[in-house]
Parts: structure tokens; sequence; C-alpha cells
């Protein structure tokens, strides 16, 4: 059998042939590492460890300090999963335990459809659409209710970091749920059958037999929608307002690592300058690997549990 | 009795109340989608006439003009990109179709899986240095190239997955009569999954031709036609940045109109995709 296999020349050729195109995707990721790590060794071997906690970005001085956008970064990511998450899980339940047979599919193609919408065209319905609701309507009303948190003092500007968490909540929706509803699935059965069986209503089914077992899966799910939103650019670019300061009120202008290396990379002239964007696309880049890796193996984790079997 | 009878009607609440939260949860997710949807049609449909789809952009100030350009070259950067990606990721999916058991095959698609969540400016930064500074000049080529590294993973998954769903037994037959095993897989398995291949492959392509972030410093912008793919491009996507975040009005109005053209087509390829892939599955 092996050397029957083996022996055609031809199947052996065709083998190594798409192996090496197979390799390629591993060779292509530890490149881009590399070539990152390359690009931003000036800044590297120039600020070391002090890069991520300097707050000034200086170009006339030529001195950098990444502090102001790996806050607007986090700031304006976790306030998305705030946002998202709950819509998300209650998608997903939705549409993987609650909704007509005949309705799933055509809902969930319609959430899908939120991941089809370019970046840049959310960018710009926020410009036109959302920052001017969010500057006329929201911003006053929460300023009037829970104006006592320094959270929501400040100028009502439209633009800023609620603006970016809420773009940013709108377009990592479709991810957090299509990955938590592909978990939810991936239950067995027989443990929803057994809630029923003991008189359980629907949602004590959920939360006694699906969620606990799907309980790792959908963490993984919540760290890739925290991965895009890390990541995303150009949407949040458009509506965070550009500026770099740490601010506490969620209504003032912040900027993110994406957005700096988006408005400044092609403008940056000095050596250490563009040495210093790389780096923060280097950081970036590292951690949305981190997270995918890890959030890659608790989804698995769900699918490969034994029946029946406990966290 | 009672004590039981009260317990009931909670627990018949909280049911109640849970399974509306999960409809208002999914209600409040497609809100923003119809509003976009609302705000592009509304919008765009103004600034759509025939000048829009053939001519070049005009300076500030003068009324006009169109984005013909940045059309040609968006097909350009996709057809680029096609060109790069789709190839080695199909053969890197036949791969794992066929031989990705191993542990090799393993980590192809685990990488792939994680290359697909890497964030998009950081493979602009990637190309940036390795053609654009090579070369000493943005290029449709670099934002080609740029696109293609996106498409790869996920062009990688769905021929794998797709390979996968061919049954066994047409390969086994084709084994049977004495077909080399290669040749098996291009001529039975390949061309059974070819359709929903294509399908695959028509989604990853509407994925990346949205994509503006790789191009701003790959492919650049370009107010004038192109010529070859060594020069810098144009492309809707970074003229709807471009113009949405200038002061001009009727700026803004281009901006609309370009992002009613790429939406649609993006919808449309999305839809067809999904009816393609449902009348297929259920003629099995």
């Amino acid at each position: 059998m092996a050397f029957g296999r083996e022996a055609n020349i031809g199947d052996l050729a065709f083998r190594r042939i798409t192996a090496l195109f197979a390799a390629s995707v591993i060779v292509l990721l530890v490149w881009v590492a590399i070539e990152m790590g390359i690009a931003s060794k000036l800044s590297l071997a120039h600020f070391g460890l002090g890069f991520v906690t300097a707050r000034d970005w200086d170009p006339v001085r030529d001195h950098y300090g990444a502090l102001p956008f790996i806050f607007g970064t986090v700031v304006s990511s976790i306030l998305a999963l705030c946002i998202s998450v709950p819509i998300s899980l209650g998608i997903a339940i939705y549409l993987s335990e609650l909704a007509h047979p005949k309705l799933r599919t055509p809902m969930g193609f319609l959430v899908e459809l939120l991941a089809a919408v370019p970046s840049v065209v959310y960018g710009l319905w926020g410009i036109f659409a959302l920052a001017p609701w969010l500057r006329e309507t929201v911003e006053p009303l929460l300023a009037r209710t829970l104006g006592f948190l320094p959270l929501f003092q400040g100028n009502h500007q439209g633009f800023g970091m609620l603006a970016g968490g809420i773009i940013l909540a709108i377009m990592i929706t479709p991810t957090i749920s299509s990955v938590s509803r592909e978990v939810l699935r991936a239950v067995p059965a027989a443990l929803r059958e057994g809630a029923i069986g003991l008189g359980a209503t629907r949602w004590e089914v959920v939360r006694v037999a699906v969620l606990p077992y799907a309980k790792s899966g959908l963490v993984g799910a919540t760290i890739l929608g925290l991965g895009r939103a890390l990541g995303e650019t150009m949407a949040i670019t458009m509506l965070i307002g550009n500026r770099s300061e740490i601010s506490i009120s969620l209504f003032a202008p912040s900027y993110t690592m994406a957005s700096v290396i988006a408005n400044e990379f092609t403008e940056a002239t000095g050596q250490l300058y563009l040495s210093a964007l790389a780096e923060i696309g280097l950081l970036l880049f590292f951690v949305t690997v981190t997270l995918n890796v890890f959030a890659r193996l608790l989804v698995w984790r769900v699918g490969k549990l034994p029946e029946g079997g406990r966290l | 009795m009672n004590l039981g009878a009260a317990t009931y009607v909670r627990r018949k609440l909280t049911d109640r109340i849970v399974r509306s939260l999960c409809v208002l949860g999914t209600v409040i997710a497609l809100i923003p989608l119809a509003s976009v949807l609302y705000y592009v049609v509304s919008r765009g449909i103004g600034g759509i006439n025939l000048d829009f789809f053939t001519e070049l952009p005009k300076p500030v100030g003068e009324s006009g003009g169109g984005m013909g350009n940045a059309l040609v070259g968006t097909l350009k950067l996709v057809g680029l990109a096609g060109l790069f990606g789709i190839p080695p990721g199909v053969l890197a999916g036949i791969y794992l179709a066929e031989f990705g058991a191993s542990k090799f095959g393993g980590a192809v698609r685990f990488a792939a899986d994680v290359m697909s969540g890497v964030p998009s400016i950081t493979v602009g930064i990637f190309v940036y240095s390795l053609v654009v500074v090579t070369t000493k000049q943005f290029s449709a080529l670099a934002g080609g190239i740029a696109l293609a590294i996106l498409m790869l993973p996920m062009v990688t998954r769905t021929t794998e997955e797709l390979l996968k769903l061919v049954p066994e037994s047409l390969r086994e037959a084709a084994l049977g009569l004495g077909v080399p095993k290669w040749r098996a897989t291009l001529r039975i398995m390949l061309r059974t999954a070819l359709p929903g291949i294509a399908v695959g492959v028509m989604l990853s392509v509407a994925r990346v031709a949205g994509e503006t972030a790789p191009l701003l410093f790959t492919a650049s912008n370009n107010s004038f036609w192109s010529t070859g793919v060594m020069d810098q491009e144009a492309s809707l996507p970074v003229n709807i940045y471009t113009k949405a975040i200038s002061p001009y009005e009727d700026w803004h109005r281009q901006a609309w109109a370009a992002a009613l053209v790429l939406l649609m087509t993006l919808l449309i390829l999305n839809v067809t995709a999904r009816f393609l892939v449902r009348t297929r599955v259920r003629a099995r």
C-alpha cells in the first residue's frame, strides 16, 4: 500500500508542490514578523522598553512614545466589547436555540452582512450619521443622566472615544456572534435533551446545559472579536478624533495604534519616525497574533470535548 | 402547592424576558446595517451619473468629474490580488485536504487561521518595506500583493473545506480505474468541488475589494489614469476615505456615490454567493 502510493512519480511531485504552497502560508506569517522587526529595529534600539510607557509623540524633536495610542486602542476595544458581547451572545443564543428554524438562515445571513460592509463605508456613515447623532442626542443625554461620572464629562463633539467604541462594536458583532453560534452548535444535543427531560424552560436549557459546556468557546469568540477591534483601522481613524491625549472622558478625542500608522506612515520623513511607526505595527501584530492563537485554541477545545464533558 | 405555582410563574417569566432580550439584541445589531444602507443609497444616488463612471476627478472648486480611474484601479488591484492569491491558496488548500492530517498540516491550518486575524494595516507595512522601498515607488503591483496576502488564508481554508465535502467514493472509483492519485485529485475531486470553491473565492474577492488600510501606503492614490502596474493606483476605498475627511461638500457627494457603487457590488457578490451555496446544498 505505502510503496504503491508513493511509487508514482507524478503523485510524489504533486504532493511536494502542494506542500510547498501550504508551507508558504507559515513562511509568510513568519516573514511578516521578521520584516516588521527589521523595520522597527532603529526605534527598538533607540527607545527600548520606554517606548510603550512614554507619553510624548513629537516628530519635531524626534522623540516617540506610544502610550497614548496604546491607551486609545485598549480603551476603545474594551468599550466595543462591553457593547458588543451581550448583543452578540443574544444573537448567538437566538439563532442557535430560539429562532424558528425557517428564520435562522435569513437572520444569520443578515447579521453576517454586517461584516460585508467595508470599514471605510462604516467610517463614512460614522462621520455623517453616527457622530452628529452622538453630538446632538446621545452625549447630552448621557451628560444629563450620568454626568456625575468623569466618564461622561466634557464637550460634546461627536468624534471621540465613544464614537470609536460604538463603530468598533458594530464591526466586531458579526465576528463574535457567528463564532459563538458555531460554538453553541457544537454542544451535543444530548445535553439539551437531558435538561428538557427534567422540565427545564428553554432559557434554563441554555443556562444549565448549553452555556457551561460552551463557556471556553464563547470566551474564545470574544477574544477573536477583541483581536479584530484592536487591529481595525479605517472606521476608527475617521471617528476617534485623532488627538494623542489620554483623557478619562469618553467624549474626548483619542488616537489608536492603527490610526497613527494610517495617518502618519506616508508622511513620516525621518528614519527614526518611520521606525517608530513600524514598531507600533509590530506591537499590534504580536498582540493580535497572540490573541488569535489563544482564541483558536479555546474555540477548538469545545469541538473536541468528550461527550458531556465539563471544563 | 402555592409556592410551586409561584416558582413556575417566575421561571416562565424569566424565560420570556431572556428570550425577548435575545430577540432585542438581534434587532439592535441590524439597525446599523439598515441605517448604513439607507444613508449610502439616499446620499449616493444623486452622485451617480455617466461622468462618475468615465471621468477623472476634477480639482477642488470645479464641479463635476468622476471616479473612472478609481473604478478601473480597484478592478486592477483586485485582479492582481486574484492572480497572486488564488493559485497558491487553492494549491495549499488541496494539500490540506489531501495530505493535511499530519502535524505539518495542522500547523499550516493554524497559521492560516491566525493570519486571517492579522490587522490588514500591518500587511500594508510589510509590503511597504518589501516592495515599495525596493522599487522606490508606490504601485498597483504593491497594492495587489498586499491584497493577495490577505486573500491567501481565506482561499486556502475554503478550498480545503469544500474539497473535504466531495464524497470519497468518487475518488475510489477513479483510483479503481487505475488513474494516478494526483490526476484523480485534480480531475475528479477538484472539478467536483470547483463551483463551491469559486463561490468561496468570490467571497474573498469581495472581502479584499473593500480594504483600504493596506492600500494607503502600497498603491497610494492617483488623480489621473494610471499606466501599467508600476504606477500609483487610485481605488474606490482609498478615494472614499480621502474624500470623506475632506472639507468640501462636492467631494462628500462623490464619496457617497463611490460608497454606493462599492457597497452594492459587494452586497450583490455576497447575496449571489449565498444563493449559489444554498441551491447547491439543496440539490445534494
